[in-house]
């Protein structure tokens, strides 16, 4: 159990069932008053907000989260497969759930899934990933400004902004974070 | 000019404003002490230790004494102090300006905060002039609570969540599109307000807010000694079982109302969350010059 004064932004707590993660905070006091907790919320299951007030004697349950290594295998079309490194079993996670994540899957990654009571939750990725352009514009010859970025489409069909003077063909590593350019690799 | 540099003129100019319409209100700026050897005895206000001292949480107590002392208009701007005090709208150090006028009550300090709030808009020719120029919004505790929650004010405070609905339910809707004066507060809240002569159930308390931001809080202060010793009684009684430092009476200041005060009017204005309400930010920092320390 936590106290009101554990809340703070980014704390994962239970209500009514459900697990939740404070994504704002604020402390606040009415005059002559008890000292408050606002905060904004977010399901951390259906991605839904609320705002709720909890006084200083709240008590705040913690969600049943564990956080798995595992390594991604393939993906069936629909959903991607990946396998917990201790146990072997598998697990099958919906592209929705992913999101922009499913650009950045390369097989054998190692990544984490966290669960609620056995419900995945969110995937995290390595950090970066290594990457083959597919396509992108010739740039120029001697181009070697680093400031300026272009378009350049990845296998998956996801477009991520190169320097000029990065080809097709050329390895790059992308910061999954962000899901942008890190540098690159090697040349194609 | 750089964002900081403007909120440093924004500050500048609101200090100026203020001491410009009280002075020409027949107001005198007194100086009373920052460190003080007992801090103003109240339920949930604690105060920051200075060496075997404190550091003041509010000028009021002192002030009093002088409108006591004979002094009929007064007023402060100066630095507070409050321990553990810290969010969006809170600093443990903050700004406050108080005024007091003798012969006067709530009432006429209303009067008296809305040609002020007039003046500093439209002297700083804010936007927000037309908003501070409206007619505000009168709303007792009990309607208030009446319209926006499912209890009455009375049962709040007997519940409990007199506070805990203030924020949750009530506050986001006090100040909107002009300014809201929260009037008479179930006097188990009176603090150191007196009683309505006209409603043994209610204190002559008012709270301002703009855009849902609480700014000041006035009084038709307490001057009856007697009640107000017992009222810091209470409150020390309050203290001790919620587990807080109890601080001793206020001898030189139930004295001073032993010998006879004039009924007074008087008010504590954040000052920090003023120039919040006219450089439009929701955050105290954005006024600060150093906001991280």
């Amino acid at each position: 159990m936590y106290n009101s004064s554990d809340l703070r932004k980014g704390l994962k707590v239970e209500i009514d069932g459900q697990p939740w993660q404070i994504v704002e905070f604020d402390f606040c006091k009415p005059g002559k008053g008890l000292a408050l907790y606002r905060t904004k919320l977010k399901n951390m299951i259906t991605g839904n907000t609320m705002e709720r007030t909890f006084r200083p004697n709240d008590r705040h349950a913690k969600p049943q989260l564990e956080e798995r290594d595992q390594t991604y295998l393939y993906s069936t079309g629909e959903e991607y497969v990946f396998s917990d490194n201790s146990t072997f079993e598998e697990t099958y996670i919906s592209g929705d759930l992913l999101g922009d994540q499913v650009h950045f899957l390369v097989e054998n990654a190692a990544c984490k899934i966290l669960y609620y009571n056995d419900l995945p939750l969110e995937v995290t990725l390595p950090i970066f990933i290594d990457k083959t352009i597919q396509y992108t514009e010739p740039g120029a010859k001697g181009d070697t400004a680093t400031n300026t970025l272009k378009p350049a489409a990845l296998d998956s069909g996801y477009e991520v902004q190169v320097p000029l003077w990065i080809n097709e063909g050329d390895v790059i590593k992308i910061d999954t974070r962000t899901g942008e350019y890190s540098e690159r690799v090697r040349k194609g | 000019m750089s964002v900081r540099a403007e909120s440093l003129q924004l500050r500048a100019s609101v200090y100026r404003e203020i001491r410009g319409y009280l002075d020409s209100q027949g107001f005198c700026e007194v100086s009373t002490p920052v460190r003080v050897r007992i801090p103003a005895l109240e339920d949930t206000i604690d105060a920051i230790p200075a060496g075997s001292w404190w550091l003041r949480t509010s000028p009021e107590l002192h002030m009093k004494r002088l409108i006591q002392a004979g002094a009929e208009r007064i007023y402060q701007l100066g630095p507070c102090f409050r321990a553990g005090e810290h969010g969006r709208r809170h600093r443990s150090e903050f700004c406050m300006l108080e005024f007091y006028e003798g012969n006067a009550d709530y009432r006429d300090i209303l009067r008296r905060t809305q040609g002020l709030f007039r003046h500093v808009s439209r002297a700083l020719a804010v936007t927000e002039a037309a908003f501070w120029g409206s007619e505000w919004e009168v709303l007792t505790v009990e309607e208030a609570f009446r319209r926006y929650t499912h209890i009455s004010a009375v049962q709040a405070v007997e519940q409990g969540d007199f506070d805990y609905l203030l924020v949750d339910r009530i506050e986001r809707h006090l100040g909107v599109g002009r300014p809201t004066v929260l009037i008479d507060y179930p006097t188990k809240l009176a603090a150191l307000a007196r009683r309505s002569p006209q409603n043994p159930e209610v204190a002559e308390r008012w709270e301002l807010y703009a855009n849902g931001l609480e700014l000041a809080n006035a009084y038709s202060e307490l001057v009856d000694a007697g009640e107000q010793r017992a009222r810091f009684e209470e409150s020390a009684s309050t203290r001790a079982h919620a587990g807080h430092e109890v601080y001793p009476l206020d001898e030189a200041f139930l004295g001073a109302l032993e010998a006879g005060m004039p009924p007074t009017g008087g008010i504590a204005i954040g000052v920090d969350r003023l120039i919040m309400a006219m450089g439009k930010t929701d955050n105290i920092a954005d006024t600060l010059a150093f906001p991280r320390e």
